[in-house]
């Protein structure tokens, strides 16, 4: 089963690894080319593909250890590549600080073209209104009181999720590692923390008002109010714009992973990669299997057809994502460098790539061509 | 007024249009700071590869000057002038 996509569509599946980029397509979901690397030697931890107003951006984030990090763009499908001279995102002087790597890169709505949102290491939110070639620092989460008590994970410090608001809406949601879910009412000019119900175990206040170790988060298509969380253990599900959260994870093997996904169209899908625990960060028994709800969590169903019988690597949060087609194309990639994809939700998965290095990141879109 | 000879890593030409080496005309009493100035106002994209936005010379990178690392001497405050060679090299990392 392919899927439907238009007649000159396919799907491009970009896959950001820790040693360079790699491009998959397919016509079919089910027979992909793979390109050689670009950005060799480059990591590439973020990765968006705009597919508004007809036209396809591929935007990466790419980091060399040794030259530092930057933005590429391109709209030919990566045949060529464009950076800014000036770099798409440095910090402003008198923060005194410097970009060490681009998490995320979030397009916005369909209603508010050229805007792109991207989340950052050092904690940092940022927007731009031409295509993501030029980033302004948000300096509402910048200044906010608590930026001195945010802190690292194993990661680093940083943004890895920006839930831009509906069209029409101006509630804007982002989670940092460590600090937690924040939200803005008004399109990014102020943040609260909103973490109510979300555990930080290994804090003194388990619960406190932020500090969580939220690993991503994701919005609801048609309940815009409705998020989904999957903390450092702990999954969960707010229905009130994130001003409380409670757990969804009865069903699932572990309550630790990374991944968070929502389906591109249907309310109440959510599919989740389960980890063992913190402290044994493998698939439960060596398993991979990713978990699908249909009913907003209060059941989950194991997905794992196509996917081998042993795997002992994590699927990082960004290495994971979903598609628009109908039905839903659902994509991750391991820490061993294999990837995977289903043209059907998640019941049946297909390998596109092995071998690779670490996958960070990994993104799909249905594009002309 | 005079040249101070600037090589490049292969892996960098491409940002300063295809060159091994930029002569740059370096003012006596400049410092390797000041150097960097022009090679950014002139080659932004090198300039980024070579410093951070805060002006700190990238941890994996690093600046010879007639062979001694400026880390050695005073940093971005080492004094440069002309006649003399600076060597930009990555150093040893990653996995």
């Amino acid at each position: 089963m392919g899927g439907m996509m238009a007649d000159d569509g396919s799907v491009l599946l970009a896959i950001g690894t820790k040693k360079g980029l790699w491009l998959a397509q397919s016509r079919d979901r089910q027979r992909w080319s793979l390109s050689q690397p670009l950005f060799l030697m480059h990591e590439v931890p973020s990765i968006g593909i705009d597919t508004r107003g007809g036209r396809t951006r591929i935007m990466v984030g790419a980091r060399s250890e040794h030259w530092g990090p930057t933005v590429f763009h391109s709209d030919d499908l990566g045949r060529t590549w464009t950076e800014p001279e000036n770099g798409a995102i440095r910090f402003p002087e008198d923060t005194g600080s410097a970009l060490e790597r681009v998490w995320q890169i979030q397009p916005d709505t369909a209603g508010r073209p050229g805007v792109v949102w991207a989340g950052c290491e050092p904690i940092s939110v940022w927007k731009s209104v031409d295509g993501g070639e030029h980033f302004e620092l948000n300096r509402g989460l910048w200044d906010h009181p608590h930026h001195d008590q945010w802190g690292a994970g194993y990661g680093g410090a940083a943004v890895h999720s920006v839930l831009p608001a509906p069209d029409g809406e101006d509630t804007v949601h982002v989670a940092m590692s460590t600090g937690g879910v924040y939200r803005s009412t008004d399109g990014g000019a102020s943040w609260q923390a909103r973490n109510a119900g979300i555990s930080a175990y290994f804090m003194p206040d388990p619960n406190p008002e932020f500090g969580q170790c939220v690993h991503k988060i994701a919005r609801d298509p048609e309940e815009p109010a409705t998020l989904y969380a999957q903390n450092h253990h702990g999954v969960y599900r707010s229905d009130d714009n994130a001003d409380s959260w409670q757990s969804i994870a009865e069903g699932l093997p572990s309550d630790f992973g990374f991944v968070m996904l929502t389906h591109p169209r249907r309310s109440g899908t959510a599919w989740v990669v389960p980890i063992k625990a913190d402290g044994e960060r493998i698939p439960p028994e060596g398993r991979l299997a990713v978990h699908r709800t249909d009913d907003g969590g209060s059941n989950w169903r194991r997905l794992d057809s196509g996917l081998p019988a042993q795997d002992f690597n994590v699927v990082l949060r960004d290495a994971a994502a979903v598609d628009t087609a109908e039905p839903a194309g659902v994509y991750f990639g391991t820490r061993g460098g294999d990837v995977y994809a289903s043209a059907d939700e998640g019941d049946n998965f297909m390998t596109v790539a092995e071998h690779l290095p670490d996958v960070l990141c990994v993104r799909a879109a249905v594009v002309s061509g | 007024m005079g040249d101070v000879l600037v090589r490049l890593p292969g892996v960098l030409e491409p940002a300063a249009g295809n060159q091994h080496t930029i002569a740059v005309d370096c003012p006596a009493g400049a410092t390797v700071g000041q150097l960097l100035d022009v090679l950014a106002r002139d080659y932004p994209v090198l300039g980024r590869r070579i410093r951070d936005e805060t002006g700190a010379i990238r941890r994996f990178v690093n600046l010879y000057l007639d062979g001694e690392d400026v880390r050695r001497l005073a940093g971005t405050d080492t004094a440069v002038g002309p006649g003399q060679q600076v060597d930009i090299i990555q150093s040893v990392a990653g996995g």
